[in-house]
């Protein structure tokens, strides 16, 4: 009798507190939801920032002016070689075609603004048609060239110049109306960004220093880690007695997946640059430093990779006489293959991201010349990021947001690769 | 390039020595009656040839472009008159850069410097010789290996078992570069560390509260004027990281928690790659969001309630960093709570706890000390973090704990040293080695525990 009663308040006390736990469940529920969103939220924040400060600098303004280019003017011969013209200056050229198109403009300090209005580029650009036609020499060519960045702002309206309301910003708004009347002005698909490397003028400053090196530094990378990667995980997971040394070696390569990838800057610094002297800035140094930094990466996979192949496969190569390597070479390392090669993009596109070591060993530097090879001064996509970041116009800013989207495109691409290839070649066995 | 030209003369005489040691493999077995009675198959003679030519021939080109520089640059400076050593080391490092330069071609020689020119003409005429004896030495090396496997070939020559032996040889070889690394590593910033000390005493690097390292590079200042106190820097790392980790830590736990234990499989398809994504931003895109976006939106916020934000804020680096994180705690909390055995849950939902009890009264506990694990791995990520703060937190070293105002770590501190000049010897270079050795033996304690414990964890399940 006593006993039902305590089992009745039991479960009424149970009863009672239910409402408190199923609320408090889902308040537990409601918190995961919270913190997966969270996270969800941030990344889109990210990406859609990016994108929307990205996109206008895809876009560029060219001008088109009548340029009066005579060869005795220029400083040129009779009979200008190529050479010649395209080492001849044209600024001045580009000056009067400026104060022909906009005849009112006569003080000293408005002349220097209208000069400012096409970049500094337009001197190459115009160098660069008469070499593709030296016959426009001797006559008024008409030419687009490029427009300054603050123009090419104005020119599409970009939301942080609607405010800008001062004398030289509407002196300037009232030029570009006037050359969109004459059907001067026009916003192009930005192809230099494509084509050059980097430059003090944002408007032609471009990528394509930084890609080549990043793509010089990650071949680098490639042709040391992998080979070097796949032996030390066979070795480990084939070979290797269960001794001491053995033991080292496998602690040094998880530590080493740990280790800040600075302090593998400083490890390049004093060795390969100090004590070894290769070059500075160099894509060669560093691939060597980023490949010390993606092998455990390699070798952790690739060893998980090895693992998975199952043991039968091995057994079956071995009855029938082949030796221990000639089972590894045939037969376990083909059907592992998948798995080493995702891991391997998967560590590549950890090092195409990386910047911090690279830093260290002076890839920081400022290099206009696309890079033709691995000892070449070069510079890194992310690094070229980091150089931009910290330009104050707005147009450089515009120009990293676009830098980035070409580093994600790249990367998503790489890993978009490994997933395939997971998905493609995965077996279960 | 000449030296390019004869590693491939190497290589062509490898690849020869290969066919035609293959060949000759052949014909002799085909003499003995078949392939079979040959001890191996004709592929590893034709193998080792091409060892035998490449191996000896690298080894000696390594050694000897090893070498050869210094005894180069030794001799070229033998032609330096006494008065000009006796200007000390500085002068004729300068002076011997000068002549490699203009060896190199990469800049012009003055026309008026009779010493230069000497200089110059005997480090052309030595590095020509140099190159052409090693080269000749090298391809000879290369033709007596794979005329020595030619001459080997026979029926009972263990060509297999010697070409098996070197790959194991190479494999270990391979799998101690990850040795070699960490000696590197540890040699590299341990020297330059014990240097840097032997100019700063460690009791004032360690203790002292000031940190100026831009004042000691002026000349005849002695650099222990209490300008190298490393103690805002760890404060500043340390109020950073743990901003990152308040962030980081209960969101990728509870995302983890969701993600295990609560989400659908579609949620989880989804939310499981995004999360990867995350992770495989570059850290340079979070440090250029952190210093345009969010900095500026702290510092707007803070105004509009009347605090003064710093615009280089801790906040805003610790943020955005603990973001970073996140997917690093999500992902090792994910494979701890998966560890965790069914049976364990299915008892304590058996008894009646609803599923948010058991997973904070079972799964949690037994989870724990791998997801303290994971918080360590990711506290040592975030003190070795560089790019975020580099570009979004200050130079300045406040000695504070308000996260509202500009601090610097010693990441920055690393990089603000060693980028720009490169004079190698003063206390300004050295003090990154040294900021370095603190933060690699802080990150490999972390690292060590974390891994240790997270081991051992794994073990207990299994």
């Amino acid at each position: 009798m006593n006993n039902t009663t305590t089992k009745r308040n039991t479960t009424d006390i149970v009863k009672a507190g239910l409402a408190k736990r199923y609320a408090r469940e889902r308040r537990f529920k409601l918190m995961g939801v919270a913190a997966v969103s969270i996270s969800m939220a941030f990344l889109a924040f990210l990406l859609i920032s990016i994108f929307a400060k990205g996109l206008p600098a895809f876009q560029t303004t060219y001008i088109k002016l009548d340029i009066t280019l005579e060869k005795k003017s220029l400083g040129l011969p009779e009979e200008p070689t190529a050479i010649e013209i395209s080492r001849a200056r044209y600024d001045k050229s580009i000056k009067k075609a400026l104060l022909a198109q906009f005849p009112d403009v006569t003080k000293r300090k408005e002349k220097r603004m209208l000069y400012q209005f096409v970049s500094s580029y337009a001197s190459r650009q115009v160098a660069d048609a008469l070499v593709a036609d030296p016959t426009l020499l001797d006559t008024t060519a008409s030419l687009w060239v490029l427009a300054d960045d603050e123009v090419a702002a104005l020119a599409r309206q970009a939301d942080y110049t609607l405010e800008k309301k001062d004398k030289q910003t509407e002196i300037t708004r009232a030029r570009i109306e006037e050359l969109k009347a004459e059907n001067r002005i026009e916003t192009r698909f930005n192809w230099l960004f494509f084509q050059r490397g980097d430059s003090r003028e944002p408007e032609a400053a471009g990528i394509k220093g930084a890609i080549m090196g990043s793509f010089y530094t990650l071949i680098v990378t490639l042709v040391l880690s992998f080979p070097i990667g796949v032996a030390a995980a066979v070795y480990l997971e084939e070979f290797a007695p269960k001794n001491k040394l053995t033991d080292i070696i496998e602690v040094n390569i998880n530590n080493l997946a740990a280790v800040p990838s600075i302090v593998y800057g400083l490890l390049g610094v004093a060795v390969f640059i100090n004590f070894f002297h290769l070059p500075r800035s160099a894509p060669l140094v560093g691939g060597i430093v980023l490949s010390l930094m993606t092998l455990p990466t390699i070798i952790i996979a690739s060893r998980a990779a090895l693992k998975s192949v199952p043991p039968s496969i091995a057994d079956a190569a071995l009855a029938l006489g082949a030796s221990k390597i000639q089972t590894i070479t045939h037969h376990v390392l083909p059907l592992a293959m998948p798995g080493i090669l995702t891991g391997t993009i998967i560590g590549m596109a950890q090092a195409l991201g990386e910047s911090a070591p690279l830093l260290m060993i002076g890839m920081v530097a400022f290099i206009v010349d696309v890079p033709t090879g691995i000892t070449d001064p070069a510079t890194v996509l992310p690094v070229q990021v980091y150089l931009w970041s910290d330009s104050p116009e707005r147009a450089f800013t515009e120009r990293t947001s676009a830098a980035i989207m070409v580093l994600l495109i790249f990367l998503i691409a790489m890993n978009a690769l490994a997933v395939l290839l997971r998905k493609q070649f995965e077996r279960r066995w | 390039m000449p030296l390019s030209n004869s590693l491939l003369i190497i290589l062509a005489i490898a690849l020869i020595g290969f066919f035609i040691t293959r060949q000759r493999a052949y014909s002799i077995a085909l003499k003995n009656g078949g392939v079979a009675k040959l001890h191996s198959l004709p592929l590893y003679y034709g193998y080792l040839a091409g060892i035998w030519a490449l191996v000896p021939a690298l080894i000696l080109l390594a050694c000897w472009s090893a070498f050869e520089n210094t005894l180069i640059n030794s001799s070229v400076l033998g032609l330096a008159p006494a008065d000009l050593v006796a200007q000390g080391e500085d002068q004729m490092a300068l002076l011997l850069n000068q002549v490699q330069n203009i060896a190199a071609g990469s800049i012009e020689a003055s026309p008026d410097d009779a010493l230069q020119a000497r200089m110059v003409a005997r480090m052309q005429s030595l590095q020509g010789t140099s190159l052409l004896i090693k080269s000749a030495l090298a391809i000879i090396l290369a033709v007596v290996g794979v005329l020595w496997a030619f001459k080997s070939v026979n029926p009972n020559y263990r060509a297999r078992i010697k070409v098996e032996g070197f790959v194991r040889i190479a494999m270990l070889l391979c799998a101690s570069v990850a040795v070699l690394t960490t000696v590197g590593i540890v040699f590299s910033v341990l020297f330059e560390s014990v240097r840097f000390f032997g100019k700063v005493p460690i009791s004032e690097f360690m203790l002292g509260t000031h940190w100026s390292p831009q004042t000691s590079i002026r000349e005849d200042q002695v650099a222990s004027e209490g300008s190298f106190g490393a103690i805002p820097l760890f404060l500043g790392t340390l109020l950073i990281s743990a901003i990152a980790l308040i962030v980081a830590v209960p969101i990728g736990l509870m995302s983890a928690i969701y993600l295990t234990e609560y989400a659908k499989p579609q949620v989880r398809a989804f939310a499981k790659p995004a999360m990867e994504i995350l992770a495989g931003i570059p850290t340079v895109v979070y440090g250029f969001f952190a210093a345009l976006t969010v900095a500026p939106a702290l510092r707007g916020w803070g105004e509009s309630i009347g605090l003064s934000v710093s615009s280089e804020s801790a906040l805003a680096a610790g943020l955005v960093m603990g973001v970073m994180i996140i997917p690093f705690v999500s992902s090792l909390s994910d494979d701890v709570l998966n560890a965790v055995p069914q049976t364990m849950r299915d008892g304590s939902l058996g008894l009646g706890a609803t599923k948010s009890e058991t997973i904070r009264q079972v799964v949690i506990p037994a989870a724990l000390p791998g997801i303290v694990g994971g918080v360590l791995l990711a506290a040592s990520r975030a003190i070795g973090e560089t790019m975020i703060v580099v570009m979004a937190a200050g130079l300045a070293a406040n000695m504070t704990v308000n996260p509202l105002e500009a601090v610097t770590t010693v990441t920055v501190q690393i990089v603000t040293l060693l980028t720009g000049d490169q004079e190698f010897d003063s206390a300004k270079t050295l003090a990154a080695f040294a900021l370095g050795l603190m933060l690699f033996i802080t990150t490999l304690v972390l690292n060590v525990i974390a891994l240790h414990v997270v081991r051992k964890y794994r073990e207990q399940y299994e």
